[in-house]
């Protein structure tokens, strides 16, 4: 043991130097980072939200809702699958009650038929099981259920869609420092560093830009002014700046922006104003084509977030799947208009289920406190291994000062967040790195005492110090990986300074320790063993 | 190499009897694992449990939940609310504050004063509690906007808004994870060592896990996420210091196959004991330091790993190693039953 094999030394010192050029960063200023020649790794330790300071919201898709827009699409594909077979089957009562969407047959007899129908609808796209159940009614009722596996499926799309909308909406420059994340089925993450109000962030996620196409329903000026409406319509205002008056309108959209595959502003070739062009998909389209054609001569409102853009007459039917949206559009406001289009619209309502906002002041307050506490965590444990053990404690010291270049470059490499509780992960791993060499130096006392001389003394120490070294760490990385599983932020952040810390308390106790003592012995050829 | 005076913590060889005393330690350790868990039931002695499961309304289930969150002072995390963190650089008029948060929302509103450091001199702090997360964006809206009435210069630093049923996940999750760590522990042990190891060392963290809940129960600390992560650090840290012991005695039951088990068990704790206590004064001196150095947030992780500390390395000498004594176990061929006078130790 006394003579260490030259691979370990050279693993060693690789080792230590990879870990200063890694750790360097975290003690340069910005300016000095940049100046460092390529080559070298720029990357510092990632603060977690509650040390740099800014605002973590948890977003939740509203499965409910979302429930209910699937449902609502359900119902309408049985009945248009209904009207579209041939002999036509004839229905009624198409609509969502709880959690079914439903549709009555007129003629029971023609359930057959009907099931035959509206099979292709339970089909899941991308193949396999069924993704609707149908019940069927002695009275020609047919109901539709979403089954759990699809509702899970579909929520997590929408959260995933969401993702992609929010980031956009919240950082369209793709330059802010926001880590927007998926968690769970249905749950997203944003964490936005520097942000110390989060209601501008939750406003900006909140601006749903629902594009939507509704039916207008004409009422005489009477009945508007008495507040008279007809069923299953609502009153609209005009979209501020763009709209120029009310409507009555279908409460229900005929389809919605989902459809849009892009909107942009461009200026109308016969009257020169300012437009918003818009794609449909070919859904979109088909749909489009059919309500043209069907209410040619009526008006259809084109709202967004249920304000009027625009409400033109259908002239003819229009069925390419382009049109144009014409307003008082400004060049400005057409181009921000279709900003939000594109952005498109969340595909369900999120609700805010947890918010945390740290300021940057005290982000900063809990880094010196915590640089102070382990400092001072690092100067009692040097002070203690002096004491206990002499030279060997120098040699201990030597192997922590090694550990926290290492546990500092490990960070900054394999991107780990370094959050409050991690700092005392940090702490903590301080005091317990010199865990292993106690138990080696201790063993070495140990044998010492048997009479041992000191080269087998050491030798002794180290071997059987190993198997104690290991159980006793595993037991503490087992228990990091269970944070790991269960830690939400700051708890996460401290599962990694810990079993990072474990990891490199090991290696620089065990091997950084053995080679200084090895030199040391083969310098000083003692007669006995000096702890 | 006489340049440095070793201090030796201790003599060394020592030869303390843990075993004569494991009595009176389990004695100790039962009635301290009672009174937490009679505080876990009665919101540290200050509530009558049966009062509260009959008053409360719906299942027997939600009512026994209904004792149990009196249990402990649960922090926002677990409890779910608003909470909200004020600075102001003069002393803040408590009073004033719950008048002026009563306005801003209806029901539950709650305040305290809180040391932001260096305690008793500027900034002050001021901590207020909202039962609900209902328009948390009006009320800290309307909380900004009036704050100057109650002092002057008054800011929020911080926000915490936790919805309720998130509350609940996290709370189930902490419970799992512990359950999770415990287990993993047993058959870890059982895996490396004996079954009967394995027992001692789960019993060992059960009794350091409800002890240093009890202390959180009973003086009403703050119970929050980040006392379940040192929790588990506890768990690993008194894991370790078992298995350190184990050890030992796992080797010294291959090496003397005749002494009796207790004589093994004193044995081998006194053979580790000096490690035990210089790793434990590390880990103490720096965690003391970490209490009064690491700020207001940190200051409950500390409570709960000092005392955990002080807990997990009693419960490695006195209830691990000596439950071992309970269960037996299985020694070598030629051990069976201990028997003669024990080899000196060489």
């Amino acid at each position: 043991m006394l003579n260490v094999a030259r691979w370990r030394v050279v693993l060693v010192a690789v080792v230590t130097i990879l870990g200063v050029i890694f750790a360097l960063p975290n003690f340069l200023t910005e300016q000095q980072r940049t100046a460092l020649p390529g080559f070298l790794p720029r990357a510092g330790i990632n603060l977690g939200l509650d040390l740099q300071g800014g605002s973590q919201l948890l977003l939740e898709v509203d499965v409910s809702t979302l429930q209910r827009q699937q449902l609502d699409n359900i119902a309408d594909q049985m009945a248009t699958a209904l009207r579209e077979a041939t002999p036509q089957i004839r229905y009624t009562g198409r609509g969502v009650v709880g959690d079914a969407g439903r549709v009555r047959l007129i003629d029971p007899t023609q359930m057959e038929a009907a099931r035959a129908a509206i099979r292709q609808i339970a089909l899941s796209p991308s193949g396999g099981n069924d993704i609707i159940t149908f019940t069927e009614g002695a009275d020609g009722l047919i109901e539709a259920r979403i089954t759990p596996v699809y509702l899970r499926e579909l929520s997590r799309q929408a959260a995933q869609q969401s993702i992609a909308v929010i980031e956009r909406r919240i950082n369209p420059t793709g330059t802010a420092e926001v880590s927007i994340q998926r968690q769970g089925d249905s749950r997203i993450v944003v964490q936005a560093p520097g942000v110390s109000d989060p209601e501008q962030l939750k406003e900006r996620i909140g601006q749903t830009a629902l594009m939507t196409f509704n039916m207008v329903r004409e009422v005489s000026p009477e009945e508007a002014a008495a507040g008279v409406i007809p069923p299953g319509a609502m009153v609209v205002q005009p979209y501020p700046g763009v709209g120029d008056r009310a409507d009555v309108v279908e409460r229900r959209p005929r389809f919605t922006g989902e459809r849009l595959v892009r909107a942009n502003p461009s200026t109308d070739p016969q009257t020169g104003e300012w437009v918003l062009a818009f794609q449909l998909d070919s859904e979109g389209a088909r749909i489009f084509c059919r309500i043209t054609r069907e209410h040619t001569g009526d008006r259809f409102a084109i709202l967004l977030d249920n304000q009027v853009l625009t409400a033109p007459t259908i002239n003819e039917p229009i069925c390419g799947g382009t049109g144009q949206i014409s307003g008082r559009f400004s060049a400005e406001s057409a181009r921000e208009l279709a900003v939000m289009l594109n952005a498109g619209a969340l595909p369900a309502p999120l609700t805010v289920i947890d918010e945390r906002t740290v300021s940057a002041s005290l982000g900063q307050d809990a880094i010196d406190s915590g640089v102070v506490a382990s400092a001072i965590a690092g100067l009692v444990t040097f002070v203690f291994m002096l004491l206990a053990y002499g030279t060997f404690g120098i040699f201990a010291c030597i192997a922590l000062v090694v550990n926290g270049v290492l546990i500092v470059a490990a960070m900054s490499t394999v991107g780990a967040v370094l959050t409050l509780p991690g700092i005392a992960g940090l702490i903590l791993t301080i005091a317990m790195a010199v865990d292993a060499n106690v138990l080696i130096y201790e063993r070495m006392r140990e044998e010492a005492a048997v009479g041992r001389g000191p080269a087998l003394a050491i030798d002794a120490g180290f071997n059987r110090a190993m198997i104690t070294i290991v159980d006793a760490n595993l037991t503490t990385i087992l228990a990091a990986l269970i944070l790991f599983q269960f830690g939400a932020g700051p708890v996460r952040g401290f599962a990694w300074t810990l079993s990072i810390g474990v990891v490199t308390s090991v290696f620089t106790a065990v091997l950084v320790t053995q080679i200084l003592i090895a030199w040391w012995f083969r310098i000083a050829r003692p007669k006995t063993l000096p702890i | 190499m006489g340049w440095w005076p070793l201090i030796r913590l201790l003599p060394k060889k020592t030869n303390f009897t843990y075993v004569k005393f494991a009595a009176f330690a389990a004695f100790l350790s039962i009635a301290a694992v009672s009174a937490s868990l009679v505080s876990m039931f009665t919101g540290g002695f200050r509530t009558n449990p049966i009062e509260i499961f009959q008053q409360a309304a719906g299942t027997p289930l939600a009512r026994f939940g209904a004792v149990m969150e009196r249990g402990f002072n649960l922090g926002i995390d677990f409890r779910g609310g608003t909470s909200i963190l004020i600075e102001a650089p003069q002393p803040i008029d408590l009073g004033d504050l719950r008048t002026l948060g009563g306005r801003l929302q209806d029901g539950g509103v709650e305040v305290q004063g809180t040391t932001c450091r260096p305690a008793d001199s500027p900034p002050y702090c001021a901590i207020i509690n909202f039962e609900s997360t209902e328009g948390v964006a009006d009320t800290v809206e309307a909380l900004r906007r009036e704050l100057p009435q109650v002092a002057e210069g008054a800011r929020v630093l911080n926000v915490d808004a936790v919805s309720g049923r998130v509350s609940e996940e996290l709370f189930a999750g902490g419970l799992i994870a512990l359950g999770l760590a415990i287990l993993l522990m047993l058959i870890y042990i059982w895996f490396r060592f004996e079954w009967q190891f394995g027992l001692g060392g789960v019993m060992a963290l059960f009794h350091d896990v409800i002890l240093t809940l009890g202390v959180f129960s009973i003086f009403r600390l703050e119970f929050n996420l980040t006392i379940v992560a040192a929790l588990l650090t506890i768990i690993g840290y008194s894991m370790n210091d078992t298995v350190v012991v184990f050890d030992r005695l796992r080797e010294n039951l291959r090496k003397y196959k005749r002494m009796p088990l207790g004589e093994l068990v004193d044995l081998s704790l006194n053979e580790t004991l000096s490690r035990t206590i210089i790793t434990g004064c590390t880990a103490l001196f720096a965690l003391i330091g970490l209490y009064y150095f690491g700020g207001e947030s940190l200051e409950g992780f500390a409570i709960a790993m000092i005392f955990g500390i002080i807990i997990g390395t009693y419960s490695s000498l006195y209830v691990a190693a000596p439950a071992i004594l309970i269960w037996g176990v299985k020694r070598g061929r030629e051990g069976g039953e201990a028997r003669g006078a024990p080899q000196p130790a060489r």
